[in-house]
């Protein structure tokens, strides 16, 4: 387990200044997450059109360097996606965290990969998946109305 | 005092963490259990164990009597004036859910009061809650100010005549701030109101005298005694026991049973409804010992002293900023660092074999009223010394060197 694995330059440089954090304009969807157990918050709101594609997302919240870059990340990378696609995306991401899987992904450039795979060390602390997956699960309950709170913890 | 030898009745100090020694800073948590604890739950299930108060068979016999022998020692730890007053749980969270169910059941009605603080763990706040919600209870938080201290007027002018119960911690588990509780229960006093008061943080660190210190109900969780999980301590003065109806229901807790009638037998019986961690209860009477062989005013000063340090390095390290301030603290210093999340400290500490805990320590309240939503904490216990400190202020000057800070 190494440490530089898990705090990467990326990881740090979006935690420390996480892109798309605000309210973005128009958003039709948007959903909450907690961890309960520290406290961490996401906010998500999306603005997704009728071709079902995310024209924009952001995020507010509050959490480790670890919520809030995967936050940061996956805000970067889904813009722009087809749901179907971004949901694929966030399919593989957690297959990564989860199981060790490589995300593949053909439809993210190399720079978006490189970005993504950034995350990949924290599958070594078991603890702290969670803070990564949060955002990820938030933004599927925002694009599919489901207005349950996302909770870590059930 | 040798704490290095204290420190080697301890079991779990001979493994490593990532391949460094254990500086185990996480004992509000959960205290480590010396070995003759450990020995004495072994022993009792290789040679000793039946299930107490129930067969006729010689080993129920002596598994009561150690059962019942441990419930002497609390008695005289805590100088209760009654073996009586003494209720087994299985934590303190128990315990106050068991006050706040019988007492609430008989002595609270709608818009009836119950004082806690803006310092209480979520377990001397959620039960009251569930009165709140169940018979209409209003529930008021004595204001905590910038230093954590909880002033004897903020509770004096909480009180009205519609006050039926005050419920304080003895030590927050954030801040560490000591709550003056011969002040509070004397205020109480002169207004008949009961007092409750969350033991879990004063227990294993302060000397406890029931009968000096006069309260109506004292909890405490023996896990954070070096003791074994499971088993928790309801202290309540005879008084209330005799008068409180029983909490659950089940075997062991029955006078006599008939088709249209139930009735009860006196306090603990009363209260203590089905099995009970037999060996637990047993392992325990070993920590009650071993805290007495060390003696627990001596288990305050080596504590009061390990703290100071604590306090002290902390303080000059700039990055640091520590929750609270109070005039009269336990062996707990929580703390930020400026750019760093608590859960990345404690994940980088865990590295160098330190561990903390990190979030909101069932203190939500708290947190909001302090302005952070997360703290890092390091609580100290017996086997604690200098040099753990001192690894760890290394290991948050490398949480600030990864950071870049
Ligand atoms: C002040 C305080 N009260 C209550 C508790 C709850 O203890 P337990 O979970 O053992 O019931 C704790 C422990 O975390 C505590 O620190």
């Amino acid at each position: 387990m190494d440490l530089k694995e898990l705090y990467q330059e990326i990881i740090l440089d979006h935690g420390k200044n996480p892109r798309n954090k605000k309210k973005c304009d128009g958003f039709n969807k948007d959903a909450k997450g907690n961890n309960p157990l520290c406290g961490d918050k996401v906010h998500v709101f999306l603005k997704l059109n009728d071709e079902k594609q995310v024209e924009d997302i952001s995020f507010e919240g509050e959490g480790c360097a670890i919520s809030i870059a995967s936050a940061s990340i996956m805000t970067e990378i889904i813009k722009g996606k087809d749901f179907n696609v971004a949901k694929k995306i966030l399919e593989n991401f957690i297959n990564m965290l989860k199981e060790g899987s490589k995300p593949s992904i053909n439809s993210l450039s190399d720079n978006e990969n490189t970005t993504i795979m950034s995350l990949s060390g924290v599958k070594q602390f078991p603890m702290r998946v969670k803070c990564a997956t949060l955002a990820w699960h938030t933004f599927l309950h925002a694009a599919e109305d489901n207005k349950k709170v996302v909770n870590t913890e059930k | 005092m040798d704490i290095k030898e204290i420190k080697s009745k301890f079991p779990i100090f001979t493994n490593k963490v990532k391949g460094k020694k254990l500086v185990y800073l996480d004992s509000a948590n959960s205290s480590q259990k010396p070995k003759a604890v450990i020995d004495r739950i072994s022993n009792f299930y290789s040679k000793e164990f039946s299930n107490v108060g129930r067969s006729m068979h010689s080993l129920a016999v002596t598994a009561t009597n150690r059962f019942e022998e441990t419930r002497d020692l609390i008695k005289n730890f805590i100088n209760a004036k009654f073996r009586e007053e003494i209720i087994f749980t299985k934590n303190a969270t128990e315990g106050i859910n068991l006050i706040a169910a019988t007492y609430g059941e008989k002595f609270i009605q709608d818009k009836d009061e119950i004082i806690i603080t803006e310092l209480e763990h979520h377990a001397n706040y959620v039960p009251w809650h569930f009165l709140r919600k169940r018979k209409g209870a209003v529930i008021k938080f004595a204001e905590c100010d910038k230093h954590g201290e909880v002033s004897i007027d903020s509770i004096k002018k909480l009180i009205t005549s519609k006050t039926k119960l005050i419920a304080v911690t003895h030590v927050s588990n954030v801040t560490g701030t000591i709550l003056p509780l011969s002040k509070i229960i004397d205020l109480a006093k002169t207004k008949k109101i009961p007092v409750l008061i969350d033991g879990c943080q004063g227990a294993p660190h302060i000397k406890l005298d029931m009968q000096k210190l006069d309260c109506d109900f004292y909890v405490m969780s023996c896990h954070k005694m070096y003791g074994p999980t499971g088993v928790g301590i309801l202290y309540a003065k005879k008084k209330w026991l005799d008068e409180l109806p029983p909490y659950q229901g089940g075997g062991g807790m029955i006078d006599e049973v008939k088709k249209d009638e139930i009735s009860f037998p006196e306090s603990p019986t009363k209260f203590e409804a089905g099995t009970l961690q037999t060996a637990e209860i047993v392992g325990f009477a070993e920590s009650i010992r071993f805290i007495e062989n060390i003696g627990i005013k001596n288990i305050t000063q080596h504590e009061k002293e390990i703290t100071e340090y604590g306090l002290e390095k902390l303080k000059k390290n700039n990055s640091v900023s520590i929750i609270g301030d109070p005039k009269e603290r336990g062996a707990i210093i929580s703390f930020t660092i400026k750019g760093i999340h608590p859960h990345d400290i404690a994940t980088i500490l865990d590295d160098d074999g330190v561990a903390i805990r990190a979030g909101h320590h069932c203190c939500q309240i708290l947190h909001e009223k302090m302005g952070v939503p997360a703290t890092a904490r390091a609580s100290l216990g017996i086997y604690n010394s200098k040099e753990d400190i001192d690894i760890l202020n290394e290991s948050i000057n490398k949480c600030n060197k990864i950071f870049n800070n």
